[in-house]
């Protein structure tokens, strides 16, 4: 078994705030081999995004990390210098934004913020970075890019402005990427272009992607494996086919319930119901029990760590195999991840 | 070529237009603030090809003439050409003007943009060093400064600089306390670059706009400032020719010959009217989208 690209184990994320100290990460582990789509899977609020930025270090004010570690090539990212941690960001592991609009400078022409990576981090000359930038800007699909290195970010469609977001990821070829919701802000044919241009970069450089989002579609569209949160944990793991098939934990199920089905038309969606858990002080116990309907007695008290369910699959459910029975007669949904990644409309 | 057949799709046909580049024209003010500024920069520039006198020459047996072919404003009370001590008188004004807010424009930018990005104990004592300059009233600190250090532009450089720099300061530190909550700057960090590009490069260029617009009337502010110390003999000293003690010069005159001080007055005003329309239009041209 050869080292993992990231490996985060056992992290615990604290943010001070006016109301209280909420436990924002508790205690995530989880796995990306080099080349590896990793989906992070969870509503909004359960810790998604901030485990991201504990991975680059850019918590927010009052956050911070209280245990666990982060390796990257077996390398404690918590435990290097500034320095150190300033060279891994943007060289080793770079990020893609929701909203391109607001991630990109306004008053810097594109080709100079894809420029500026080369500049800053490998000692590019600035005629060398500006062709480097080019080049990436060609390898986005973004046309005629030595006329568009110029434009300004407000000149450029949602599309292309995700594909400059995708540039400045890719301009120091980084070993892993971090996507935080990259296509959530568009259309959904420009959708399918980015995560199309995403497996295409990573099938032809082996960089490894963390996938954070909550459409399920696109996970099915762009990731082979799949961590679901809930309330700052994961609550199951396991390739994205078996997961979305046979889910072993009650939140997955309901998550997948969820999803419009267009083949089966319904008056009213099926949605969970309740409201996720105050991490200020989460509830003992199963986090995900008042809104679970095969909750029992024994969910209310004790520790509900990942348990291996077989298939090299985890869950955090005492109660798994009935979560998994009840699927048996009744299949959650008919798309499931169509098999490979060829998925996605033609150019 | 297949490649760009393929791409084409995604776009219209890349016209100048469809880029969608927003050019704003220039307003009429703008135009009118720079093309008097310009006439005024020049004259003082090439003052010697407009006047064939030497604004310092005394010449007492022609003092008080009345403007004619030979003297088109006029002579003062010591026989000197005033409309040359107004033109080399505007050289002297229009530097010392410029020069007098670009180092607290350049100081209180620099402090403002620290103050702002790194906020905590840095920002509290920059906060009171500008609550204490400001608790001063503006003029009187100037003219102690200028006492004390005694009359000059060196003098008056230093008293601009350690007064001026709090407004550039509280400008700069505002705007990147709201510019640097964007998301690009959390982008900028995650990217791995370091504090000091971040501020320079990506921070900086969002927020300077607020400052040079700012700059423009304070140039105006700066110039009475001048003319105010010249009047009160704390300006540039004697006998090189500066329209605030040209205009302390002509008071004593004032019933008799009222132009002596009102031609040099007239000068400040236009140049300030320049200078006002200059800055509201540079505001209106490089406000943000």
């Amino acid at each position: 078994m050869t080292e993992p690209l990231l490996s985060v184990q056992d992290l615990h994320v604290e943010i001070a705030t006016r109301r209280g100290t909420v436990q924002a990460i508790d205690g995530l582990s989880f796995d990306v081999a080099d080349g590896e789509t990793l989906g992070l899977v969870g509503e909004s609020g359960c810790g998604k995004s901030m485990t991201l930025r504990a991975i680059l270090g850019l918590l927010p004010r009052g956050g911070r990390v209280t245990g666990g570690r982060i390796l990257f090539r077996g390398t404690d990212l918590l435990s290097i210098s500034k320095d150190q941690m300033r060279d891994v960001r943007g060289r080793s592991i770079s990020i893609i934004f929701q909203e391109p609009m607001t991630a990109l400078n306004p008053v810097i022409p594109v080709g100079a913020q894809i420029a500026e990576g080369p500049i800053a981090h490998l000692g590019y000359s600035k005629k060398a970075a500006r062709e480097r930038a080019v080049e990436l800007m060609r390898r986005v699909g973004i046309p005629d890019p030595a006329r568009r290195c110029s434009s300004y970010p407000h000149e450029l469609s949602g599309g292309l402005r995700q594909r400059v977001m995708i540039a400045i990821a890719l301009a120091c070829e980084p070993q892993l990427i971090l996507c935080d919701e990259p296509t959530t802000a568009l259309d959904v044919t420009i959708q399918d272009q980015i995560l199309k241009l995403l497996l295409d970069l990573q099938d032809s450089s082996g960089i490894g992607l963390i996938f954070v989002t909550h459409d399920l579609a696109v996970v099915s569209q762009v990731c082979r494996s799949i961590a679901v949160m809930y309330a700052a944990q994961i609550v199951e793991t396991g390739t994205v086919e078996s997961v979305f098939t046979e889910p072993r934990h009650p939140y997955t199920l309901g998550l997948l319930r969820a999803v419009p089905d267009f083949d089966k038309v319904k008056d009213m969606l099926d949605s969970i119901p309740g409201i996720p858990p105050d991490l200020v002080s989460p509830p003992a116990g199963c986090r995900f029990r008042a809104r679970c309907s095969f909750a029992q007695p024994d969910c209310m008290t004790g520790e509900f760590p990942l348990v291996a369910t077989g298939d090299d699959r985890t869950s955090a459910c005492i109660h798994w195999k009935q979560c998994r029975d009840s699927v048996m007669g009744d299949p959650v949904i008919a798309t499931g991840p169509a098999s490979g990644q060829s998925h996605g409309t033609e150019p | 070529m297949a490649e760009a057949n393929a791409t084409a799709t995604l776009l219209p046909p890349p016209e100048e237009s469809a880029l969608g580049r927003t050019r704003r024209w220039p307003s009429p003010g703008l135009i009118a603030g720079s093309a008097i500024l310009l006439v005024i920069i020049f004259l003082a520039a090439a003052a010697p090809l407009f006047t064939s006198y030497n604004p310092v020459a005394l010449h007492p047996d022609q003092g008080l003439l009345p403007p004619s072919a030979q003297h088109l404003l006029g002579t003062d009370q010591l026989g000197r050409d005033v409309w040359a001590r107004l033109l080399y008188g505007a050289r002297i004004d229009l530097e010392v003007g410029f020069l007098a807010v670009l180092f607290p424009f350049i100081l209180g930018t620099l402090i403002g943009c620290l103050a702002g990005y790194f906020g905590g104990w840095i920002d509290t004592v920059t906060m009171r060093a500008v609550d204490v300059i400001l608790a001063f009233p503006f003029l009187v600190l100037v003219i102690v400064i200028v006492f004390v250090i005694g009359p000059g532009t060196r003098s008056i450089y230093i008293a601009m600089t350690v007064t001026d720099w709090v407004s550039y300061t509280w400008i700069i530190r505002g705007e990147i306390l709201a510019a640097k909550r964007h998301e690009y700057i959390l982008a900028a960090r995650a990217l791995g670059y370091s504090r000091r590009r971040i501020i320079a490069k990506h921070l900086l260029p969002n927020v300077i706009t607020q400052a040079i617009v700012y700059s423009m009337s304070d140039i105006v502010f700066t110039i009475l400032t001048i003319v105010t110390l010249g009047y009160l003999g704390l300006g540039v000293p004697p006998p090189t020719p500066e329209w605030g003690s040209m205009i302390a010069d002509g008071q004593g005159f004032i019933t008799t010959n009222w132009e002596l001080a009102t031609i040099p007055g007239i000068a400040v005003v236009i140049t300030g009217i320049g200078l006002s329309l200059l800055g509201d239009g540079l505001a209106d041209l490089l406000r943000p989208e």
